[in-house]
C-alpha cells in the first residue's frame, strides 16, 4: 500500500473529538481502508460521544450506538444477519475502547470469536476510560497515573495482554498496530477485511487529554512508544506471532515518560526497573 | 402430509413457542439455556440441525449478549428469535430498553420464573413484571396453544410500522413450559397468508446510510420519547386488530387485551395473569353454580395496560379480587397498582383486594381462589384497599 | 428504507456543527510542499485536501481544530500555524 494509493474520500469528519485525536485518525483511517460498503458499532466510548448526538452524524456510512458491554455481540448479529442476505461484501467493523474491550466487553469478545462470524473489532487503545475522564482500565500502562490511581498512586498492574487472550481463542488474525504508523495500520485493516470469520486489531491511539502532551505531539509519541518498546507493531495468523515493524531507533523509556504528565511522577529508580523489564522482553 | 392440514400434537408450550417462531420464518436464534426456558432453545437447535428450519444458531455466550445479537439480526433487516427467564431476563436488562428505544421489532418468549434472591428455579412473575418499565409490549398467555398463537401474532404486532416496538409474550413456569397438552399447530401456508415477509425501517443499510440508535439532548430525546409513547398506547389498538385477524385465519380468539368471563352482573370479579386463569374459570363456575355472583378477567396485555377495556368490565363490579404473582416489594402487587390507576376517577369505583400467591413455584389451588372472592363479596365499594399474602 | 424512520436516527454524513472555531491559527503552507502527503495522512480530520494539479496540499479551514499535527510532522517543516489570510491556505 502507498499513501498516493490511500483513498481520498473522507468517511469520518466533523466528529467532537479532540483537536489532535488518534482515536479519530484511526477511524478516518480505517474507513479509508473499508470504504463505503461498511457498517460501523460503536459502544459507548469517546469515539460514540464524539459521534453521535443528534445531529450530528459524522459516520458517513451508516452506524450504531451499542451498550458498552456489547460491541462484540452486536458485530456477531449484524453478521450473521448480513450472511443471511447474503452480504457479506459488507464490512461489519466495531471500534471498542480499551475498557470497552479489556474490562466491561470481554465476555463478549469472548463468545462473539466463539461464534466465529465474519467482523473486524478495532479495540483503539488510549489506555484508560478517557471519555469518562481518565479513569484506569486494565489497559492502563504500569506506572501511569489516573484519577482512579492518583498520585501518589500509580497503576500497579501490566497492561492485560490482548494479543494473547485472542490468540488462545484460534482467532484467524489480529494484530497490533499503532496511528502512527498508518500504512502498517491500513495493510492490516485490509487484510482482517479478507478473512472469513472474527478478526481483532488492537491499535494504540496516544491521547492528548489523557496522557497529558500537547496536541501537535500525537503522531511524536506513538513513534517514541514503539521505539521504546512500550507497544510491539505484529501480527497472529496461522496460529503464530510475528512483529510486522522493527523501528530503526531505539529509545530510552525515559524519553517516553518524560513526554507525558502521567508519568512525570515515576522515580529514576522506578523508570530503571521499568526499562529493566522492557529490555527482557516484558512490555508493561 | 398437506402443508394446509394444520398438526395436533402433545406438546408442552416450549416446543409449541419454538414451532412457533420455525413457522414465523425466524433466520437466526440466538439463545442462552436457562430453567425453565431451555427446552424452547434446544427444540429450535434441533430443528435447525436436522434441516427442518431455515435458520441460523448463534451460539453466544450469555443473555446479554444473546440479546444484543438478537438486535443486530434485526439491524440487519433479518428476523430473530430469542427466549429466556428470570436471571437471564435480568441480565438482558439493559439490552431490553436499547432494544426498545432504538425501535427495534423482537420477539421474545419469557418463562416467567422467580428471581433471586431467595433463589428458586420455579414460577411466579417478578421477573417480567420487573422489567414493565422498559418500553416491551408484553402479553401473557395461559395455555401452550396460546404461547404459540401469540409468537405468531407478536411478529405482526411487533412489525407493524405503526407500532415497531419489541413484544414479550410471557408463558408461566412448569405449568405450560413443561406441561404437554393438545396443541393444533398450524400449517405454513396460513401462517405466511398471516405473517409476511419482514419489512424492515431501522436498518444498517450501506445505499441509505444513517446513524441508527443515536443519542440526544433535551428536546430530541423527549421527542423520540413521546413518539415511544405513541406507539405503545396504538399498540392496544393493533394488539385487537391483529388478533382479529388471527381468529379469522385460524379460528382461535383470546378476547383482545383482556379476556372477560361471566362478568355480567358480577358483584366480584378476580382478575389473573397467565395459567393460574384455568383454575380460576373452573372456581367462577363452581361458585356461580352456587349462586354467587362472581366473574375472572384475565389480563392479558399488561403493557399497554388495558385501561378502557378494565374501566369498561369493572365499572358496575362491586369488589375486584387481584392475584398478583409478584410483588413490587415496599408496596404491593403490580396488577393492583396499575388497576387502581386505571379505575381513577370512576365514580364509584370497585373496591381492589390485593392478593399475593404463587411465588416460588407455590400452587394456588381452587380453595385458596374461592377465598379471595368470598373476600371480594364481602367488601364494600369504595373500601381501602387490602394486602394479604395467601396460601402461607 | 421508509420516509420516515422512528426512534434516534440522523441521516449519515450531517454535520452542520463545523470545528473550525475552535482554533484562531491555522495550518499555512510557508514553504516548498513536496506533495509527500504526510500530513494528509496524520490529520485526524481529513481537513487536508489534496491539489494534484499543483502538486501540493490546500487546508479546509472549516474542519480544522488547529492541532498542529500537520506542522509538527512535515518532512521539510513548510507549514506553520499562523493567522490565515485565505480560506485555504494557499
Amino acid at each position: 500500500m502507498k499513501l498516493k494509493e490511500v483513498s481520498k474520500e473522507e468517511l469520518f469528519r466533523c466528529s467532537y473529538g479532540c483537536a489532535g485525536c488518534a482515536a479519530v485518525l484511526a477511524v478516518r483511517l480505517t474507513l479509508k481502508v473499508l470504504g463505503r460498503k461498511s457498517v460501523c458499532i460503536v459502544p459507548a466510548n469517546c469515539i460514540s460521544t464524539v459521534s453521535c448526538y443528534y445531529p450530528q452524524a459524522p459516520f458517513f456510512v451508516p452506524m450504531t450506538v451499542m451498550a458498552f458491554a456489547a460491541t462484540a455481540a452486536a458485530l456477531s448479529g449484524i453478521s450473521a444477519g448480513f450472511k443471511r442476505r447474503g452480504r457479506e461484501d459488507i464490512h461489519v467493523v466495531g471500534f471498542a475502547g480499551d475498557g470497552g474491550t479489556a474490562d466491561i466487553g470481554i465476555q463478549a469478545l469472548s463468545g462473539a470469536i466463539d461464534c466465529g462470524n465474519k467482523f473486524i473489532y478495532i479495540c483503539y487503545d488510549n489506555e484508560a476510560y478517557m471519555n469518562t475522564g481518565i479513569q484506569r482500565s486494565s489497559l492502563t500502562p504500569y506506572g501511569a497515573t489516573t484519577t482512579t490511581t492518583p498520585s501518589p498512586c500509580f497503576e500497579n498492574r501490566p497492561k492485560k495482554d490482548m494479543m494473547r487472550i485472542v490468540a488462545a481463542h484460534d482467532i484467524p488474525y489480529a494484530a497490533t498496530a499503532c496511528t502512527s504508523y498508518p500504512l502498517d495500520f491500513m495493510q492490516k485493516v485490509e487484510k482482517a477485511s479478507k478473512v472469513n470469520g472474527p478478526t481483532y486489531i488492537h491499535v494504540l491511539v496516544p491521547c492528548p487529554t489523557g496522557w497529558g502532551f500537547a496536541p501537535d505531539l500525537t503522531i511524536e509519541l506513538g513513534r517514541m512508544a514503539v521505539e521504546a518498546g512500550m507497544w510491539k507493531l505484529t501480527e497472529f495468523e496461522h496460529g503464530e506471532f510475528h512483529t510486522t515493524y522493527t523501528p530503526k531507533r531505539k529509545r530510552a523509556v525515559a524519553e517516553y515518560f518524560e513526554m507525558q504528565t502521567r508519568f512525570r511522577h515515576l522515580s529514576p529508580e522506578e523508570i530503571e526497573a521499568i526499562q529493566r523489564e522492557i529490555d527482557v522482553g516484558q512490555v508493561s | 402430509m398437506s402443508t394446509k392440514t394444520p398438526v395436533k400434537k402433545y406438546i408442552t408450550a416450549n416446543e409449541a413457542v419454538a414451532h412457533a417462531a420455525k413457522l414465523a420464518r425466524v433466520e437466526v436464534v440466538a439463545a442462552y439455556p436457562i430453567t425453565p426456558q431451555t427446552s424452547i432453545v434446544e427444540k429450535l437447535a434441533s430443528f435447525i440441525a436436522n434441516g427442518e428450519m431455515d435458520a441460523d444458531f448463534l451460539k453466544v455466550e450469555s443473555e446479554h449478549s444473546a440479546l444484543t445479537a438478537c438486535m443486530g439480526v434485526r439491524m440487519a433487516g433479518v428476523r430473530a428469535f430469542t427466549s429466556t427467564s428470570s436471571q437471564g431476563l435480568e441480565y438482558m436488562h439493559e439490552m431490553l430498553a436499547y432494544v426498545s428505544g432504538g425501535r427495534y421489532p423482537l420477539v421474545l418468549v419469557n418463562v416467567c420464573r422467580s428471581v433471586a434472591l431467595p433463589w428458586s428455579i420455579w414460577g411466579d412473575q417478578q421477573d417480567a413484571i420487573q422489567q414493565r418499565d422498559t418500553g416491551w409490549i408484553q402479553i401473557f398467555t395461559e395455555t401452550g396453544q396460546e404461547a404459540l398463537d401469540m409468537v405468531l401474532q407478536a411478529y405482526r404486532i411487533a412489525e407493524d410500522h405503526r407500532i415497531l416496538l419489541p413484544v414479550m409474550i410471557c408463558m408461566d413456569s412448569f405449568i405450560q413450559s413443561h406441561t404437554e397438552e393438545l396443541v393444533e399447530i398450524p400449517d405454513q401456508e396460513s401462517v405466511d397468508l398471516f405473517l409476511p415477509a419482514y419489512d424492515p425501517v431501522v436498518t444498517l443499510d450501506v445505499d441509505n446510510p444513517y446513524s441508527i440508535s443515536v443519542g440526544g439532548f433535551g428536546k430530541h430525546y423527549a421527542r423520540w420519547r413521546k413518539e415511544q409513547q405513541e406507539a405503545a398506547e396504538k399498540a392496544r389498538e393493533v394488539i385487537v386488530e391483529v388478533g382479529d385477524e388471527f381468529a379469522r385465519i385460524f379460528g382461535r380468539h383470546y378476547g383482545g387485551l383482556i379476556e372477560p368471563y361471566r362478568c355480567e352482573g358480577a358483584e366480584a370479579v378476580i382478575l389473573t395473569m397467565g395459567a393460574f386463569t384455568g383454575t380460576a374459570r373452573e372456581v367462577v363456575d363452581e361458585m356461580r353454580a352456587d349462586g354467587k355472583a362472581v366473574g375472572l378477567i384475565k389480563v392479558r396485555a399488561f403493557r399497554p395496560f388495558p385501561v378502557p377495556q378494565l374501566r369498561q368490565a369493572l365499572s358496575q363490579v362491586k369488589a375486584a379480587a387481584v392475584l398478583d404473582r409478584d410483588c413490587s416489594w415496599g408496596y404491593e402487587g403490580a396488577l393492583a397498582t396499575d388497576l387502581k390507576a386505571a379505575l381513577y376517577g370512576l365514580p364509584n369505583p370497585p373496591a381492589v383486594l390485593n392478593f399475593i400467591g404463587g411465588l416460588g413455584g407455590a400452587d394456588v389451588p381452587p380453595e385458596q381462589m374461592k377465598y379471595m372472592l368470598d373476600k371480594a363479596l364481602g367488601a364494600e365499594r369504595g373500601a381501602p384497599s387490602s394486602l394479604e399474602f395467601i396460601g402461607l | 428504507m421508509k420516509e420516515s424512520i422512528p426512534g434516534p436516527v440522523s441521516k449519515a454524513g450531517t454535520v452542520p456543527t463545523k470545528m473550525g472555531s475552535w482554533s484562531t491559527v491555522k495550518p499555512v503552507l510557508k514553504g516548498k510542499c513536496t506533495f509527500c502527503l504526510f500530513c494528509w495522512i496524520f490529520c485526524p480530520e481529513g481537513a487536508i485536501i489534496q491539489d494534484e494539479a499543483n502538486r501540493k496540499v490546500l487546508f479546509n479551514y472549516e474542519d480544522c481544530k488547529g492541532c498542529g499535527i500537520c506542522v509538527r510532522e512535515c518532512p521539510t517543516k513548510a507549514i506553520e500555524m499562523a493567522e490565515p489570510k485565505s480560506g485555504r491556505g494557499e
